[in-house]
């Protein structure tokens, strides 16, 4: 029956299988859970029988996904936003630290790659501060920022600009030759040369740390906004976590990886817009 | 007697040996080069072609000696000279048409758009590309069209002097035979001087004014200039007939196939020294080919 199916809707249907078998399986296990957990005499004496959280069945998540999913932008109050409203919140810090950290990393990445004195000079720094966990740095930021708004978008900035800075430093430096020749035997001018040569040439690998960076800048918001607190889907899934309820915390959790893959997906989209082939 | 458009004199190029020696590619060569002539040079692979003709574009500097172009040292590359890489060296990411236009827009920086584009298709229609084929990427043509937008680049923006790396390497024979007369043609209504390395015998004889052959390196020389005594426009098929043609090409299969093997590596000290021009004329006479004095002095 699947012979005449292509491979794309031979691995859909496999998905989809999947999907189910493992949520129905989820779904079977919650109730064993609970049976395993029959209450004994002690734990009723000792207030056992009140209601327990554990972990709830995929049928109580797709629910709250639909209830949340239904109204995402009500607003009741600091610690009851919609989801729509804090992953806002996370997507605008995570784009403006990631949009400076390009403004920065991208030119200065273009210097270093066309020169090798720069390329050397700069190496050690960066060979330095790039493995420095991004939330090493939250403390300083806290200090010197002293708001810790601008401290969270900081981070994202910090964590974001070594992919970039270094991807586009490789590309630019690693320009074929023989499409430098070229632009020199055409006479074009240096900005000429850096935008219509070099820059289509290393724009894959320029576009590829972009496509790293934002995969990171994405892990470490979540990170960043438990610590300060306030708003952001990192702060919804500690909130929720405070309050107990799993079934916001899984939903959450789902939430934040489908956002994380529609972000990825932009990125790929666009280092496909900006593929050669050789 | 005046010096040539294009003058060559005492270049030396020395490279790493890749173990911590010096490669002497060749040393103290000189040559020149008439405005208008069609020269072609031709030895055998390694032999530094390549990298003489890098030397006149002006995209690598010599160990020593200088180049001159209408008696102006040339420091960098230029528009007035156009090249035709050995590797195409198309822009990947450009179509076509793009990749020929770019280089248009650049030379006549004060054309309209539609003039750039209007320019660029009819040079690529001189190479046989029309049609939907322009608007293709290079890495979706066959290696000889690539090959052919590659020349289109180059004759598109008209240079005083055109530097052609085999530039008919990736063609079949067929389509060889029409850019090579394409190539006449356009350097025939033209002023320009065409400097064109190939491997090909039968390809030099029908293109070239003058033939110079180097010598395997390393050392290479340019050791003799061959004067082509048959008169143009010349024709595939009738250039065999012409009782010269034999007898150039067996001076030059002769050459290639011995004396550029004999002559290596001798070094010539450090006089300069100018090729041997080689005439070979058999219309007149029915004398043996000789080496004979110098008709043309190429460089004085
Ligand atoms: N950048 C370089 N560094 C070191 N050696 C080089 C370099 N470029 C060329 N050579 C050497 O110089 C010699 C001449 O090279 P060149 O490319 O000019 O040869 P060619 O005559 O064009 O050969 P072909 O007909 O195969 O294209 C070769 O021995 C090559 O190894
Ligand atoms: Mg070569």
């Amino acid at each position: 029956m699947f012979d005449n199916l292509s491979v794309n809707q031979r691995a859909a249907v496999l998905s989809v299988v999947m999907l189910v078998v493992g949520l129905l399986i989820w779904e079977a296990a919650i109730p064993a859970q609970k049976a395993a957990a029959e209450l004994t005499e002690y734990e009723r004496l000792t207030g056992g029988g009140a209601p327990k959280a554990g972990v709830p069945p995929p049928s109580q998540v797709i629910a709250k996904a639909w209830e949340q999913l239904s109204n995402p932008f009500y607003d009741a109050g600091p610690n009851d936003k919609g989801i729509g409203i804090q992953i806002g919140y996370s997507i605008y810090r995570v784009l403006t630290g990631y949009i400076m950290a390009a403004l920065i990393a991208i030119p200065l990445g273009f210097l270093i790659g066309m020169s090798q004195v720069a390329y050397k000079a700069f190496n050690p720094f960066i060979q330095v501060l790039r493995p420095i966990s991004p939330l090493a740095w939250m403390p300083l930021a806290l200090f010197i920022i002293q708001d810790s708004e601008a401290s969270a978008i900081f981070v994202i900035f910090i964590c974001s600009i070594w992919p970039m800075l270094l991807n586009t430093a490789f590309g630019v430096a690693n320009v074929r030759q023989d499409w430098v020749n070229v632009a020199r035997t055409h006479e074009l001018g240096y900005l000429k040369t850096a935008f219509t040569v070099i820059l289509p040439a290393a724009a894959p690998t320029i576009v590829t740390g972009m496509r790293i960076s934002i995969g990171i800048a994405w892990l470490v918001i979540v990170a960043a906004e438990m610590l300060v607190g306030g708003t952001g889907i990192g702060y919804y899934v500690w909130n929720e976590w405070n309050n107990l309820d799993l079934t916001s915390v899984i939903f959450s959790i789902l939430m934040i990886g489908v956002v994380g893959m529609i972000l990825d997906l932009a990125f790929g989209a666009l280092q496909r817009a900006v593929a050669y082939v050789e | 007697m005046s010096k040539p458009f294009l003058s060559i004199e005492n270049l030396t190029q020395i490279y790493p040996d890749g173990q911590g020696g010096d490669l002497t590619v060749f040393e103290n060569a000189n040559f020149g080069i008439e405005k208008g002539e069609f020269v072609v040079i031709l030895g055998h692979s390694g032999c530094g072609k390549s990298t003489i003709m890098n030397i006149l574009a002006g995209l690598a500097e010599p160990t020593s000696g200088v180049v001159k172009m209408d008696g102006f040292e040339v420091s960098g590359p230029s528009l007035d000279r156009g090249v035709v890489f050995q590797n195409y060296s198309l822009l990947p990411w450009l179509s076509s048409l793009k990749n020929v236009s770019f280089g248009v827009a650049a030379r006549y920086k004060d054309w309209s758009k539609q003039k750039v584009l209007e320019h660029s298709k009819k040079f690529l229609a001189m190479v046989g590309l029309e049609g939907d084929v322009i608007h293709r990427k290079p890495s979706q043509l066959s290696g000889g069209m690539r090959q052919r937008v590659s020349i289109a680049r180059a004759f598109a923006n008209e240079p005083k002097l055109l530097l052609l790396d085999e530039p008919f390497g990736a063609l079949d024979a067929l389509t060889r035979g029409t850019i090579q007369d394409e190539l006449l043609k356009i350097w025939g209504g033209t002023e320009q001087t065409v400097f064109m390395i190939t491997h090909d015998i039968d390809e030099a004889i029908l293109l070239a004014d003058r033939i110079l052959l180097m010598t395997n390196g390393p050392y290479a020389q340019v050791a003799e200039s061959v004067e082509i005594t048959i008169p143009r426009p010349r024709s595939r098929t009738e250039i065999v007939e012409h009782p010269n043609y034999y007898a150039i090409r067996n001076h030059l299969v002769q050459f290639l196939g011995q004396r550029s093997k004999e002559l290596a590596g001798k070094r010539e000290g450090e006089t300069p020294k100018a090729p041997e021009t080689i005439r070979i004329d058999k219309t007149g006479s029915e004398e043996d080919p000789v080496p004979s004095a110098p008709l043309r002095a190429v460089n004085t």
